[in-house]
């Protein structure tokens, strides 16, 4: 009810702008799960438009400094000139390297990631594994998980191979690995299954545990921005957002929750 | 009663021509989106650039065009030896019962969706390449096998309708001639339909060169020049669906590029065939 209230408050201070509702814009690593809540937050009620755009991070943080959107989304720490804006932390996106659990390798310093994908290193031997051609499976240009991974392991000087096998989802890359025991591939977090084996990175193993501590180091925030307070409609929005539920959802997609709901 | 005729041409004239101007509008879009670029670049340079690194502004696309051409005769290489193959069986050899099962499958087979065939790749074909073969699995072989399969149904059924094109006359001289069958299909019967034929090959080729889904599975989709038949690579279809979800700005206009390529290449392989059956027809 109280929601309720809160959203037609919201409407009723955003009506004379031009979108009659609440525009969020930004990351295009946040915008999946952005859209999911805004979706099934506007399935209750229906009243309430969210409209959630793309653009990149620095596009949300301009569009939340100028007024552009009321929420703007970064998938990135801001930067010391951002300034002016409030953050409100939604979740962590936490990136693993997995491999085909017949391959005896388990853990991997962030050096030998970057000489794997950079095609540098083509032989599990020289990393201290088996005999065998390193298959190494990448995302697609533009892809926020590859924008992710070229940032945190590649770091500007270095690009991801050419040689690397490309796949358009997680799920590919994952099945991927499931079959070849040469194969090394980088998902989500929360995409691990048994079927692959998660390294330990620079020697912390990846946990939600550890990213939520700050540990482990290729993780990175989902930050939902405001110029300022947050509107009524904003506020909504990022309740939603922060609410148990949501948050359960949040996990469920692969990312590390900000509050983690007390398990049975 | 004279009006309503020549409203109801006017209304067929309409319908017809909305097609073609789909076709034009498409095309005009595409090259419009796409050509700026290409020029910026130059053509030289997106046409024969080795390096695909949107995000670093290296639009080349060598590797791709490559990539298509390989995975394109690797499919023709299989299903023109084959659908020719079950063509006459099925107009020469088969009796009627066993072509009325045959034939409906073959049909059966042009209906099953890509994304079908591309995940039976994946599953049986990629692991099978990658135990026997070596390499990734994902490869060119593969990606030709699956699209071989593909374009099967309509190399055979144009070779079909070329071949039944053949006079009786022609069969009968030859056997009359003392020919065996074999003999008759092989020097008279299959050479007589040979430009129908390769009008099923092109068509089977422009197929191939279209399909995205299937190919985007099997093929790999690494932007280097491919070195053997077990390497990956990408086409220019996969290109293009693989990386519009999230492309903006110039890199959208690159994907759009590509698809100027791929479009010319589907229109010279179409005006192939036209001109082919053309020819038949003269002949």
């Amino acid at each position: 009810m109280a929601v309720a209230a809160a959203a037609s408050i919201g409407l009723c201070s955003c009506g004379r702008g031009s979108t009659g509702g609440l525009t969020i814009a930004g990351s295009t690593s946040v915008q999946p799960i952005a859209e999911m809540l805004a979706d099934r937050y506007t399935a209750v009620h229906p009243s309430f438009v969210i409209n959630v755009q793309g653009g990149g991070s620095s596009a949300g943080v301009r569009a939340a400094q100028t007024g552009a959107a009321q929420i703007g989304m970064a998938s990135r720490k801001l930067k010391p000139d951002e300034t002016g804006l409030q953050e409100h932390l939604m979740a962590r996106d936490a990136i693993v390297l997995i491999v085909n659990p017949a391959n005896p390798i388990r853990a991997l310093r962030k050096k030998q990631a970057c000489d794997i994908f950079a095609g540098r290193i083509r032989n599990w031997r020289e990393v201290g594994g088996r005999e065998g051609a390193v298959t190494c499976i990448t995302r697609e240009e533009g892809s926020g998980t590859r924008g992710a991974f070229e940032e945190m392991v590649m770091g500007k000087a270095e690009e991801i191979s050419a040689d690397c096998i490309v796949q358009d989802s997680t799920g590919a890359a994952r099945a991927l690995v499931a079959g070849d025991r040469n194969a090394i591939a980088y998902v989500s977090l929360g995409m691990v299954t048994s079927e692959v084996v998660a390294l330990e990175f620079d020697g912390i193993k990846p946990s939600h545990e550890a990213v939520m501590s700050g540990r482990y180091p290729i993780a990175r925030p989902f930050l939902l921005l405001t110029k300022g307070k947050p509107t009524p409609a904003a506020q909504t929005y990022i309740d939603f957002v922060l609410s148990p539920e949501s948050q359960a959802t949040i996990e469920e997609e692969g990312y590390v929750p900000v509050r983690r709901a007390a398990r049975p | 009663m004279k009006s309503r005729e020549k409203w109801i041409e006017r209304a067929l004239l309409l319908a017809a021509l909305s097609s073609v101007t789909m076709l034009a509008l498409i095309a005009v879009f595409v090259f419009v989106e796409g050509t700026p670029i290409m020029v910026r670049e130059g053509i030289g340079h997106f046409i024969l650039g080795r390096r695909w690194a949107p995000t670093k502004e290296a639009y080349g696309i060598l590797p791709m065009i490559v990539g298509s051409i390989w995975v394109t005769i690797g499919a023709l290489v299989i299903a023109g030896p084959f659908g020719l193959a079950c063509a006459v069986f099925l107009v020469e050899v088969a009796p009627r019962r066993v072509a009325d099962i045959v034939r409906p499958a073959i049909q059966l087979l042009a209906g099953i969706p890509s994304v079908v065939y591309g995940f039976v790749g994946i599953i049986v074909l990629v692991p099978l390449v990658r135990e026997r073969l070596g390499g990734p699995g994902l490869s060119i072989l593969s990606a030709a096998v699956i699209l071989g399969i593909m374009v099967l149904p309509t190399v055979i059924s144009i070779s079909q309708d070329a071949l039944e094109a053949v006079p009786r006359s022609y069969r009968e001289g030859a056997l009359a001639l003392g020919c065996t069958q074999w003999q008759a299909i092989s020097r008279v019967v299959v050479p007589a339909a040979r430009s129908g034929i390769g009008t099923a090959i092109v068509l089977g080729m422009g197929r191939a060169i279209g399909e995205t889904m299937a190919v985007i599975m099997v093929v790999g989709n690494a932007v280097k020049m491919p070195g053997s038949l077990l390497d990956p690579a990408r086409t220019l279809t996969s290109n293009i669906a693989l990386e519009m979800a999230y492309a903006a700005g110039e890199h959208r206009e690159a994907l759009f590029a590509t698809g100027v390529v791929l479009f010319i290449f589907t229109m010279a392989l179409n005006t192939l065939a036209v001109l082919q059956s053309k020819r038949r027809t003269r002949d």
